[in-house]
This record gives C-alpha cells, structure tokens and sequence, in this order.
C-alpha cells in the first residue's frame, strides 16, 4: 500500500526532472525560430545526448509535448527502424502529421480521405499544409493572433525529431533532407536530431553538399551524472522519504549506473525493485512510514512481530547496552518493548532529520578541497557515512587537517553556505546559532587584523600556496615556537565544532536500534536480479540440475554424473569433455553408458551395448534441445560431427 | 539571384545562347532531349528555370531525387500538363506504357501549341530507376507524337549516362565552373552592402576567395560566408579606426577571423547565428567551446573497455593475442614474429572483422578486475553497434558467432583509454601494439597531407 504511492512519487520526481531538461531545449528552439539566414535551408538542431538509451525515449516525449504546447502543433518523431527506405520515411512523416492535423472532429474524416487519395510526397504534405494553416487561422482567430504578436505569424514550423540519429541509413537522411530543402519556401521544416555520440557524428554521415543545407545548433542535455545527482538528492538524501538504503545497495546501484549503462531510469528502477524487496521481504517494513503512523502501528505490533524485534540484530545490541533489570524487561515484557519500539522510532527520526543537513553542510565544506579526500559527489560522502565511523578513517583526517589551512575568506565563505543550508531546513536551530556567531567572530576579527599589516600579508600568502603551507604550518606546529594569532585559534576552534557535529550527528545508521525497518540491505538479491547473467545460470542449471530443481536425488559430487539427472544436463556434462569437433556417435555411446550405469547391476552385459530405439530418440532430442540453447551447432566439416560453440575446449 | 545577374556570367554567355535558340521556336518541334552538366551552383537549373518562367513555355520540373518509383515521376509531369485530373487516371503502379499512353490521349485532346518542356533535375537518380526509363525519355518525342522535350540536368558527364544497349543521344550542353579571378568576384559583388561602396565590397571578396577559395568553390555556399562576416570586415570602419582606402589593415583585422571561420563555421559545427553571436564574445571562449563541443564523449565505464578491446582485436593479427594478453607467452623468435606482410600495414589494410568470443577474451584480459559476463555486458556491446562505434560483419540475423569491425580511429581510442586507464598494464599494451603500427600511420598522415595537397592544386 505504501510503497504504491511512494512509487507513484518517484515517477512524478524524476518526470519533473526530465521536463525540466526539456523545457530548456524547447526556449532555445523557440528563441531561434526567428532566426533564418540566406542559404541555410532547414533549421536543424542537435541534441547531444548522453548514451543512456533507455532515458531517451522519455526526455523525446516530453521534448514533443512541449513543442506541441509551445511551439506548432506539427510534430513528428521517427524512429530510424521504421525509416529503412525514404519512401518509409516520407510515409511515416505524412501518417504522423495528416493523422493529427487539427483537432476538429469533422476535418478528421476529410484528413483521412486526402491521405488515401494523396500520394506519398512532400510535395503533397505542402498541400496539406496550405489548408490546415488557412483552417487553422479560421478556426482559432485568437491563437493566431497572439502568434503574430510574439513570433512569425504564419509559419507554424513542422518539426521533425529523428530520435536516434546514428542508427539512420544515412543514404535515407540525405535524400530526405534534400527533398525537403526543395520545399522550404512553402514549408519551414525544423530537423531535431538526436545524436548520442559526438555532434562530428554530422559530418561522418552527411556529406558536405547536404549539411550545408542545413542551418545546424547545437544542444547539449546535461550529463547523465547530474541527472543521477539530482535523483540522489531528491529521492535519497531526503528525510521525507522513509525508505532507505543501506551502503552497500547504493554501491550496487550506483555500480550498474557508472560501469554498465548510464540510465537514470534503470537506476530509478532499480530503487523501486529493492523498494519492492524490502516490503515484501522485511515483515517489520510495516514500521517504515511517516512517523505518526508507524507510532501507531509500533503500539498495535502482534506478538509475532514483537518477537520479531527482539531478533534483529541492531535491537539486540541495543539490549547489550542497558541496564541488567533493564535488559530483563525487554527480554520478557511485550509491552516495554512496544514501548522502547516506540522511542527508538523516534530517534530514528530525528537522526534522519539531523543526518541530511549536516552531510549537505560537510560535504559543502570539502568538496572544495584540493584533491577531493571525502569524494566530489555527496553520494560517496553518505556512503562512508552510513558504512562506518566517518572519523575514524584516514581521509577525514586528512580532509580536516586541509581544513585547518584554510584562509580565512574561504573559511567564512564556506560556513556561509552551511549556514544558508541549515536555513533552509529549519531545524537545528542551535547549530546555526553558532555557526553564525562563529562567522561573525571571523568577520569582526577581520576588521581587527585589518590594520596589521604583518599579519595581512601573511593571509596573501597563505592563499598562494596551500602545499607549501601546510609544509611550514606542520613543522611549526611540531617544534611548537610560534604562538597562533588570533584567526588561527578561532579557526581551530571552528574545527573542532565542525568535527563535534560530525561526531554527534553522522553516527552510522547500520549503528541505529531499529535501523533494519527502513534500510534495505540484501545487496546480494539486488546483483542477481538487477545485473543477471544469464549464461552461468544456464550453465548452473545444466550442470548442477539440483539448484533449481530442489531434488534430492539429484545431489550428486562435483566430478560425477548421475544418471538421475534429465538427459540435457548429461549431455550437456558429457559434452565439456570433448574438444571443438564432437564425434555423434562417440556422444551417444558415452550417453547410453551413462544411462545404463543405473541399471547395470540387474541386466545381462549383453544388453547394456546395444540401444534401444527410445534411448536413442532420448539422446537426439537432448542434443537438439543443447543446439537449441546455442552451445553447439552442425558442421560441415566432418561427417557426424558437431562443432562446440563455447569455449574450453581441450 | 535575381533573373537579371544570371545574364550577366560572361562565360556563360554562350552557353546561353545556344540554350536560348533551341527555345526560340517554341511553334516548332524541337530537339527530343537535351543533357545540361555542369558543377554544383554553376546554375544550371536556375538558368533554365528562368528561361522558362521568362518566355512562359509551359514545363514540368521534377526532382529526380524526389521521385522514389517512376510512377511519381510520370504523376508530377501529367499534373503539371494536364492539370491534376489527368495525373488521377494513372493506374496504382503505373508502367512506362501506361504513362505513354496516357499522355498521348491527354495531348490529342489538348494538342502542343507550342513546345513542352520536362526539366528532370539531378538525373543522375535516373541509373538506378527502371533501366528502360532513360532511353524511353530520351525518345520521348517520337513515342508520344507531340511537340515535347525532356532536359535532364546533372553534376555527372553523359558518358556515365549512356546505357549498354545504346540510345538517343541528346544534345550536350556543359556549364564551366566559374573562374576564381572574374566571375567569382563579379558574381558575389553583386550583393554588395548599400552603405558601403562595390570597390570596398570587391576588395572584401578578393580577401574572402584568398582564404575560402581553396576547399569550396560552391558559390552558395561563398555567397552565405561573405554575407556572414562582412559585418566583421566593417567593424574598424564603423569605429572609425579605418578608412576604406586601408585596404591593408582591414585585411589584417579579417585574416584571423575568417580562418576560424573556416574551422568551424564551413564544417557546420556551429549555425550561422551561433557564429554571429560568438563574434561579439571574446576570441578565446569561441576557441575553446568550439574545441570541446568537438572531442567529448560518453560511454560508460566497461563500454570503455570494450571499444579498447574491440579495437586490439580489429587491427592486431589473431595471432598475436597470446604474445600481447597473456602474462607467460611462451619464447617467440624476434626475427620472424611478423610475417612480411603484417609488417606493412595494420591501419592502411582498415579494421579487420574478429568474432564475438575474442572481443571477450581480450576484454576480459585488459579490465583489471573480475567482470561477471553478465547480460549488460553483452547489451553493451550491442548499443556500440546502434551508436555506430563498432559494425557488426554479415548478416544481422546471424545469431551463433557474430562477427564485428571496429570502426573509429587511432585518436579516438587513445583519447578513451588516456581517460580509462589508471593501471599502467593497460598503456603498456596499446604502446605494444600500437608501436608496430605507428609508423605506418605517420607515413598514412604524410600521404593524405600530400594528397590533399594535390587536390587543392
């Protein structure tokens, strides 16, 4: 019930993130509608896009919404698989735009006849485009009239979207572009292309004597990286949301993103599938909701569930912790827990509301930082976070140590930014309280050290270099001669501040009582579902027919073979003894021996050579069934032989 | 171009007279078929278009390229002499007879008064129609019985034309490509700015030509470039730095300029209006975003990889894998490592195809850590496909053991593994591979610079 609506949110987030990609190529493309210059004949833009496939298809659709509102109601988008031939194309073109036309129910009828009696031209579509444009100006005056007052009145442009440029037969795009060229007087034509590559990928395909037909902009869509840190930011590194990750899963995910495919989406699926996981997996996920709720659900919990509770880990240290009488009530008394359960749910909260400012307000601090020693995305700081004591690891030392070095300029604009952070969140107060003091102590002893002017040219200097400084600092803090001016002392003060905070508030969550309710950690389950690999398990199944099939008699030692198991998977053993070429016969022969060894005890050896016609029907459909899955294939090499398509081969 | 400049290109004079006089008779029957070559923008459909518009000869001008089948071609040229009703009557997939036997029908109703013209632009389209079609046209004339000629216009001399079994020939006509010294600079002065003089203007396409003239010749496309930086040309004179007769100093301050021009705004890397908005910037943010609009591009991590490796199996013999991917090679005799000729020349020969199970087997060998063969792997390989990185070899339905080529070049895939490689292995290998091909690429690099420098003489 709840991860439905949960669901429904991130659709409607990351839908709200790809339009707002495409609102900004809509009012470039609008911007540029008026411009036309002498010879370039078609307004062409590029968008380059990244190379995450499956994201295209959505930011396309809702580019094509948007130029329908905004822009002309003549959008077309084409699919290079559909376009093998021009003809196709010029079809798909006219289908698209005659079949819309304009949204007036008698005109529907006539559209549709036109097309039947029309041939597939260009040069038909420019009549087409006549009447509509002359309906268009009858049937909606006012439209019209607010057209000539922002933009070219009559020339509605007709827009077409090649969606994946590369894949296009490129002898197609240039008959087509150059058709169209012949038609741009009547018919202003505006080309999208959508390029995943490089935008030189224009001249690999188009010869010059095309694309200078064209008048080309270019539009970059932002990184696939920023996509994912936008998600990040509103679906993870959010306090509304209950549902959590753990360290491991968003290694897992932000893996398949980074290594494999670059898809916003797959990632977004990916959180909804171990959104999916957790619910159904985890029966405490019933706690995982807004904090009301789960308070009164956390006083209702069934003896099952209380028991439940008892077992995880995390509650289980937290008993270790207490209090021997302590400790007695919580082992014995459901109520207590219900309502021990019902504080830790609490501070389960509050920690989530305090985490997030914090991380944001650390990671403003270093991500400034030569070198970037607690990573440049925040995603690698809440992972550490979350994993372990952040304090306790080499790179916190070292990212405070180039803390300590900061000027002072830096130092104030940086805990400016963690100011306005914790402005906007509204809740710890109290910090912002002294970070504000601490900003307006710096800012008064700027005024002070502003007459002095050894100390100025010191700061100059420190700005310069940061390497040479930190040399000279460690080696005077080590021989202990020199007495720290003022800045220095508060500087250090702020610091330490700044290290309390990460002590008191990013705290390890796999550290929280109760965590297992909310966080999702069976990264495992997430790898085999998400990044399968289809070839071992077939070769799992086929070798160890036990795995899936759950029977006992098929257990069996690693080098053998059971007759017990089905006649693929004997074949399939039988076969990775062979080199590339199988001799048939060999193969059948080795089968009927494997097949008889059962048997052997109670039948004459007389027998046992000899086939019967219903073994030998078994083997050939075994064999077919093994050319079927790809792991061998006929040969015309050798007569009765098969050829082995796999590797390891002797 | 207006009508009056068109007659004004000396060397086309007589040409045009000679076009001319075919069409003075226009009562008469006239030649059955006339073939007009000539290079882009020389102006040959524009001078016949004109010629036509101005005498008022009734024609039909269809766009080879336009008409996918034949029966398009014989739909336009009935509508366009009989009024669409006729074109209507045409069967679904209408023959060269039944197009002939419409139009002699339509024309005995309505007879020629005076002769009718088929202009067929970019004919060169006509050799991969139906192979009867040229001939048939050619001799149209005679087939139909009335007063009608075909033009055929093309980029392609007639020798290209003529079919094996032999036609009609119809009448020639070249239109020379224009001089660099005359008609080049007359032609463009034409549209010179009203506010300034047609000498200035002159001198300004003179400097134009010097930088431009040398890889295109097409006029539209010089006539699109003069319009596009003239306004640069004019700054010092706005600012009043200049006068007009500093003929020096205003080629000074437009020299550097339109070579970047050349760069980017000849290739179509920016549009025009981005061109014009990125004069008023300063030169060193153009330089810059234009180079990075250029190089960038993004492939995920193993996608990376699999480039790498499908490039080592393209260009490295097979034979050389276990020297280059196995940790313990076995010895190999120095001296007769390569054969002869897979010493020549891996880049000169281009990609060779590889199978699916090498592409693996290096790739797994040049990624340092354990990468599960898992199914995206493989999807990778096939999105490189669609993205035109990689070509898949033979047929697409080929399902066991496809065969690829890798298909971009030597900078590409230094440039992706100069951002890959952290470990050093990785360098080691392509230096090794890539250092028995280097020198054949350097000697590739001199050979298209001194071809090119062919061309351009």
């Amino acid at each position: 019930k709840c991860n439905l609506d949960e669901q429904k949110k991130l659709l409607s987030k990351t839908l709200k993130i790809k339009s707002c990609d495409g609102k900004n190529i809509g009012t470039y493309s609008t911007a540029s509608l008026l411009a036309l210059s002498i010879i370039d004949l078609c307004e062409t833009f590029y968008c380059h896009l990244g190379v995450n496939v499956p994201d295209h298809a959505m930011t396309f659709r809702s580019l094509c919404n948007l130029l329908q509102d905004s822009v002309t109601p003549f959008v077309v988008s084409v699919h290079a698989k559909e376009c093998a031939a021009v003809k196709l194309l010029i079809q798909k073109v006219l289908e698209q735009l005659m079949g819309r036309g304009v949204s007036v129910d008698e005109e529907q009828e006539d559209d549709t006849a036109l097309l039947q009696r029309t041939q597939c031209t260009i040069s038909a579509l420019c009549q087409w485009y006549k009447t509509v444009t002359k309906k268009c100006t009858q049937v909606f005056p006012q439209r019209t009239e607010s057209l000539t007052n922002s933009d070219l009145p009559q020339s509605l442009p007709v827009v077409v979207i090649f969606k994946d440029f590369e894949a296009f037969n490129s002898q197609v795009l240039q008959d087509f572009i150059l058709i169209c060229s012949r038609y741009t007087q009547e018919l202003p034509f505006i080309f999208i292309f959508g390029i995943a590559t490089s935008p030189s990928a224009i001249q690999h395909r188009l010869p010059h004597s095309v694309s200078s037909l064209l008048c080309i902009e270019v539009f970059h869509s932002l990184s696939c990286t920023q996509h994912l840190a936008s998600v990040f930011d509103k679906l993870i590194l959010n306090s509304q949301f209950p549902f959590k990750l753990s360290s491991r899963v968003i290694q897992v995910l932000v893996g398949i993103f980074l290594y494999h495919d670059f898809s916003v989406q797959n990632f977004v699926k990916g959180l909804q599938f171990s959104m999916l996981e957790h619910f159904k997996s985890q029966p405490l996920s019933m706690l995982c909701c807004q904090k009301q709720e789960a308070l009164l659900s956390a006083k209702t919990l069934s003896k099952k569930n209380v028991e439940r509770i008892r077992h995880l880990p995390s509650f289980m240290r937290y008993v270790e912790t207490q209090e021997p009488q302590e400790q007695v009530q919580l082992l014995t008394n459901d109520e207590h827990v219900k309502e021990v359960c019902q504080q830790l749910l609490k501070n389960l909260h509050k920690y989530h509301k305090n985490y997030y400012p914090i991380l944001q307000c650390l990671h403003s601090l270093t991500s400034s930082l030569p070198k970037f020693p607690l990573g440049k995305h925040i995603r690698e700081l809440h992972v550490s976070c979350i994993e372990k004591n952040l304090w306790e690891t080499e790179e916190y030392d070292s990212a405070l140590q180039l803390l300590r070095i900061l000027a002072k300029d830096e130092l104030v604009a940086a805990l400016r930014k963690c100011a306005e952070i914790l402005k906007s969140t509204k809740i710890l107060q109290n910090v912002l309280q002294q970070l504000e003091d601490f900003i307006g102590r710096l800012e008064a002893l700027e005024e002070d050290s502003s007459g002095n002017g050894i100390i100025s040219g010191k700061m100059e200097y420190q700005r310069t270099d940061l390497f040479q400084l930190q040399k000279t600092l460690l080696e005077k803090e080590s021989r202990r001669t020199k007495r720290m001016n003022p800045f220095e002392v508060l500087r250090s003060q702020v610091i330490e501040f700044i290290d309390s905070l990460v002590r008191e508030y990013l705290t390890p969550a796999e550290l929280q009582p109760l965590n297992e309710v909310c966080y999702y950690n069976s990264s495992g389950v997430l790898r085999q579902r998400l990044n399968v690999t289809p070839r071992t398990s077939i070769q799992a199944a086929l070798s160890h027919p036990f795995y899936y099939l759950q029977n006992e008699s098929l257990k069996t030692d690693a080098g053998t073979i059971s007759s017990a198991a089905p006649d693929l998977c004997i074949v399939y053993k039988l076969h990775l003894e062979c080199g590339r070429l199988i001799n048939l016969y060999d193969w059948l022969e080795a089968f009927l021996t494997v097949m008889s060894a059962a048997e052997d005890q109670d039948t004459n050896s007389e027998e046992c050579g000899k086939y019967d016609s219903l073994k030998h029907a078994r083997f050939i459909q075994a064999v077919s069934e093994m050319e079927f899955l790809g792991f061998i294939k006929s040969t015309k090499q050798k007569t009765d032989h098969v050829a082995r398509l796999t590797w390891g081969g002797c | 171009m207006s009508h009056q400049k068109s007659f004004q290109y000396a060397d086309l004079l007589s040409v045009l007279e000679r076009v001319v006089d075919i069409m003075s008779a226009p009562d008469q029957y006239s030649y059955p078929s006339v073939f007009i070559y000539g290079h882009r923008a020389t102006g040959k459909s524009h001078v016949v278009l004109s010629i036509m518009k101005d005498l008022e000869l009734p024609h039909a001008s269809v766009d080879c390229v336009e008409c996918v089948s034949s029966g398009l071609l014989f739909h336009q040229v009935l509508s366009a002499f009989f009024g669409p009703d006729a074109a209507a009557l045409l069967p679904r997939c209408p023959s060269l007879s039944d197009f002939v036997r419409l139009y002699k029908q339509m024309s005995s109703n309505s007879p020629a008064t005076q002769t009718r013209y088929i202009i067929l632009d970019r004919a060169e389209r006509m050799r991969d129609m139906d192979f009867s079609l040229l001939p048939a046209l050619l001799r149209l004339q005679e087939l139909v019985n009335d007063n009608v000629t075909v033009i055929l216009l093309s980029e392609i001399v007639w020798e290209k034309f003529r079919p094996n079994t032999g036609c009609f020939e119809p009448l020639l006509f070249h239109f020379p490509d224009y001089s660099k010294g005359k008609s080049l600079v007359q032609i463009l002065s034409w549209d010179h700015h009203p506010s300034y003089t047609p000498e200035l203007y002159a001198s300004y396409i003179n400097i134009l030509l010097g930088v431009f003239f040398s890889v295109c010749r097409d006029l539209r496309e010089l006539r699109h470039l003069a319009v596009l930086n003239f306004s640069k040309f004019c700054e010092p004179l706005e600012k009043g730095e200049a006068k007009e007769s500093d003929i020096h100093k205003l080629w000074k301050n437009i020299e550097p300029h339109l070579q970047r021009a050349m760069q980017t705004v000849y290739l179509r890397e920016v549009s025009s209006v981005q061109w014009e908005q990125q004069q008023m910037d300063e030169k060193e943010a153009t330089t810059l975003r234009v180079l990075s609009a250029h190089a960038h591009i993004e492939l995920p991590y193993y996608s990376k990889f699999l480039l790498i490796a499908a490039y080592l199996a393209s260009f490295n013999p097979a034979r050389t894998d276990r020297r280059f991917f196995l940790k313990s090679h076995g010895k190999i005799r120095k001296t007769n490592f390569l054969k002869k000729h897979e010493k020549t020349s891996n880049h000169l020969l281009g990609p060779k195809p590889f199978p699916l199970d090498r592409l693996m087997a290096i790739f797994y060998s040049v990624v340092d850590s354990r990468v599960a063969p898992t199914a995206s792997i493989f999807s990778q390989i096939s999105s490189l496909v669609t993205l035109q990185l990689l070509s898949q070899v033979g047929h697409d339905d080929q399902l066991d053991s496809p065969k690829y080529k890798c298909s971009v070049s030597l900078d590409f895939i230094l440039a992706i593994s100069r951002c890959v490689c952290v470990c050093v292995r990785l360098l080691d290998l392509l230096a090794l591979s890539l250092v028995i091909q280097s020198q054949v690429v350097r000697q590739e690099r001199s050979l298209f610079t001194a071809v090119s420098n062919l061309h351009l003489l």
